[in-house]
């Protein structure tokens, strides 16, 4: 295996409706990447995740492309998941030989669309999709079980989406911050039976960046690199009813592949848009209470689709960056219920 | 399972999905001079180049286009194509010919149609200004500008347009 590291990282402030379009967002983001990397373009490769769903416009992450900077041609592709997957392909691409260096970027604004209604249309087209159960039903369908499960209540909910709130007062580019109480929170009308719209993500419009380099061009150009040391994902069955919605053992297999139980994990950057799904990752990923989970504030606080993912990823390593912590676990998710989820393993020298 | 039962062919599953789309900020700035009958273009400050309608980027060299240019209403056609079949969204009488005019003073081509002038007459080269509505009628829409039509100057040779075919 190559030894693959993260560079540098940089991230939009994710407000719930930004005037600007998607390269106007992204670009900005992608500069602030590239500089803080050191690493001069054009990079070995370049990918990205987005998808035209939440735009309503074909071919959009070609557009996108006016951020990346693609002339003279480049070696690019695209996935249509959150960035966190652009991350895996890059890897991919380092540990190959054909990359040294790779650029990758995520965006998405679900303001101009009905997010949850948008989401339904990943749903299988025959069966499920014709009946246009949207992304929070079927996240409270999701929640229902899981309480029923553990014997766990809504306050336990609550606290997540209070504590996720609390820490974003420190996250400049948080949608959403601040001190709640937790009784105020539980008087208000459910959105989706067990839901309220604390256990809910924010709708963000948002951008995010990241930059790899392998091994001795890390150590050039960076002087604390975090190191990638395990990656993994895996992905459950698509129907919904094949599934146990309770418990993630696709999270769980893939933090097995990825090492999270080989050392002490001292934070979790974990892509939870439902706060249920927090106490659910944890349990697959096996993170007890010494672990800090998501002191960015997590998606709770900031849920740019297609970025959310990659910008765990970037929290997390920004943290081993900054000294405060040594080992780090980042987890993305895609589709309905925790469908697909990818975890990595971050250290510092 | 019984051999009598018919496959299942096709199924209706009706999808529509509504969406607010924003410009962004420099296609607003764009249209906004539009409802005031300029056309506001936007010049990269690394290769000069003058985009209309601009989007805030350059594409070649990938930074953003913050200096605003007045382009001008007048410009030469750099392709032309003669349409025969009806568009739901351009409502011009048939047959008409459309066109990509770079305006004096940008480098990229802008998309419009030609009108008061016989279809066999339009040509790569030819010289031609935009016909607004009338001023009380500008609004932050391309509709603004009706069509081009032809003026009385000379042709623009072919070797001075070929970076913009």
């Amino acid at each position: 295996m190559r030894e693959v590291a993260i560079v540098s990282f940089a991230q939009s402030v994710h407000a719930r409706r930004d005037p600007r379009n998607e390269v106007e967002i992204l670009m900005p983001v992608v500069h602030e990447a590239v500089a803080r990397s050191g690493i001069e373009r054009p990079f070995d490769f370049t990918c990205s995740g987005s998808t035209d769903f939440l735009q309503g416009q074909p071919f959009a992450f070609v557009l996108a492309l006016d951020a990346a900077g693609a002339w003279p041609p480049i070696a690019e592709s695209h996935v249509e998941m959150d960035a966190a997957w652009a991350l895996y392909e890059a890897w991919v691409k380092i540990q190959t030989g054909e990359a040294d260096t790779a650029l990758v970027y995520g965006f998405g604004k679900s303001s101009p669309g009905d997010l949850p209604e948008v989401l339904s249309r990943q749903l299988d087209p025959y069966v499920l999709g014709p009946l246009w159960p949207d992304a929070v039903s079927l996240a409270a369908l999701q929640a229902r079980v899981w309480l029923e499960r553990t014997g766990r209540s809504e306050r336990d909910l609550a606290e997540v989406a209070v504590r996720s709130r609390r820490d974003a007062r420190d996250n400049p580019c948080a949608t959403l911050a601040g001190e709640f109480e937790i009784d105020k929170l539980l008087a208000d009308p459910y959105l989706a039976s067990p839901l309220r719209r604390h256990d809910c993500a924010p709708i963000s419009d948002g951008a995010a960046a990241i930059v790899l380099a392998a091994g001795e061009r890390a150590r050039q150009v960076c002087e604390r690199p975090v190191w990638i040391r395990g990656i993994d994902h895996r992905i459950e069955p698509h129907a919904l009813g094949a599934r146990d919605l309770a418990s993630s053992p696709s999270t769980r297999l893939a933090g097995e592949k990825a090492g999270v139980g080989r050392g002490p994990v001292d934070v979790a950057e974990l892509h939870a848009p439902f706060t249920h799904q927090e106490w659910i990752l944890r349990e697959a990923l096996g993170l007890g209470d010494e672990v800090v989970i998501n002191p960015s504030g997590g998606a709770l606080a900031a849920n740019p689709m297609m970025a959310a993912g990659l910008v765990r990823i970037g929290e997390a390593a920004r943290r081993i960056a900054e000294g405060k912590a040594r080992r780090a676990v980042a987890h993305a998710t895609s589709g309905p219920c925790l469908q697909q989820n990818l975890v990595c393993v971050l250290e510092g020298e | 399972m019984s051999e009598a039962a018919p496959p299942v062919k096709t199924i209706k599953t009706p999808m529509r999905l509504e969406f607010q789309y924003t410009a962004g900020v420099a296609t607003s700035r764009f249209l906004r001079g539009i409802a005031q009958g300029k056309i506001l273009g936007q010049r990269c400050p690394s290769c000069g180049k003058v985009y209309v309608p601009p989007r805030g980027s350059c594409p070649r060299c990938a930074v953003a286009t913050e200096q605003e240019v007045e382009c001008s209403d007048k410009g030469t056609v750099v392709t032309f194509a003669i349409v025969r079949v009806p568009s739901e969204s351009l409502d011009v009488p048939l047959p008409f010919a459309c066109v990509h005019v770079l305006l004096d003073g940008a480098d990229v081509p802008f998309f419009s149609v030609v009108q008061e002038c016989p279809l066999e007459q339009v040509r790569i080269g030819m010289r031609v200004q935009a016909v607004w509505v009338p001023k009380e009628e500008l609004a932050p829409t391309l509709q603004s500008i009706k069509w081009f039509r032809p003026i009385d100057e000379p042709d623009v040779p072919f070797e001075k347009l070929q970076e913009h075919l």
